[in-house]
């Protein structure tokens, strides 16, 4: 089974990756952009049968390690 | 005093604090991130570096090795622990120290010589520091951008857990002098007891006059005292 996992910084944190690339963009001429927040992407295969027992495990991996909570968000789907 | 210096693949400013430890008249140990026991120590030290590479976040990797439980237990009971640099990013990875450590502001990487106001010299680390002493210290990081929510940085400045911050050379603290984007000048933390020190700045590099300086000296000798 598997999930992927979407993290980002949270609303109210400096995004300067995201901010440079936004920067780059418009300068390409891309003006209907409006925002870029930059993240990063997990695509995570557990052994499980039970998609709820599944996005369980990948949360409290999300909890753990892949997020830091004090300035990301994340968000998990089945694939 | 015996100190030990923890280890991981990546770290690289380990033998650096460990000679300056020694030239302190510090009995070192250097303790490698598999082992499950720390030797007998009065303080230990999470050395600079780029520990696993920076994957996933700075320090996010160790903060999970084996040997940091220990670490843990070892703040837990009060003893002196000391992050510096990559050090600081591992504490704050571990929840010994709270908020975090974001990618600078300009997003280069930044390696200079600063200068750091001592802010609160009542505490173990910084005791034969003056209050308000100007410092010029080496920061060399990527991520020394500190950030925590506004709940704890009101706790950080009414209980002077603040150390160090970036100021210019007349020890104005002001966004000129803020090399990196840190919330208030921020370069150094305590914890809530005051035995867990993480700062940016590198003290180890400036033990010798030969080289750099000797601002970072008394760092080591208040931990002596």
């Amino acid at each position: 089974m598997k999930f992927s996992v979407t993290v980002t910084l949270k609303k109210d944190v400096l995004d300067p990756q995201g901010k440079v690339v936004q920067n780059t963009l418009l300068d390409m001429g891309m003006h209907n952009l409006k925002s870029i927040r930059q993240g990063k992407f997990f695509e995570i295969e557990v052994q499980e049968t039970d998609p709820k027992i599944g996005e369980k495990k990948v949360n409290e991996m999300c909890e753990k390690l892949l997020v830091n909570l004090i300035i990301e968000d994340y968000k998990i789907n089945k694939i | 005093m015996k100190s030990s210096v923890i280890v991981f693949p990546g770290s690289n400013c380990d033998r650096d604090i460990a000679s300056a430890l020694e030239k302190m008249q510090f009995k070192n140990q250097m303790v490698w991130h598999k082992e499950t026991s720390l030797p007998k120590s009065d303080l230990i030290v999470i050395p600079g570096g780029f520990s696993y590479g920076d994957y996933l976040r700075s320090g996010a990797i160790a903060g999970k090795s084996l040997i940091i439980d220990e670490v843990i237990k070892f703040a837990n009971s009060g003893c002196l622990v000391l992050g510096i640099c990559n050090g600081f990013q591992i504490l704050t990875e571990t929840g010994l120290l709270k908020g975090t450590l974001l990618r600078n502001k300009n997003l280069k990487f930044i390696n200079r010589d600063v200068n750091i106001k001592v802010v609160n010299n009542k505490t173990k680390f910084t005791s034969k520091y003056n209050l308000n002493q100007i410092l010029k210290i080496n920061i060399a990081h990527n991520e020394g951008n500190y950030f925590t929510d506004p709940n704890h940085l009101n706790i950080l400045e009414k209980e002077n857990l603040i150390a160090l911050k970036y100021c210019n050379e007349n020890g104005e603290v002001d966004e000129q002098s803020n090399p990196n984007g840190s919330l208030k000048n921020i370069a150094g933390i305590f914890n809530s007891k005051k035995n867990i020190l993480g700062m940016m700045p590198h003290p180890e590099r400036m033990v010798d006059q030969l080289v750099s300086n000797t601002d970072g000296v008394n760092l080591f000798n208040s931990l002596l005292n």
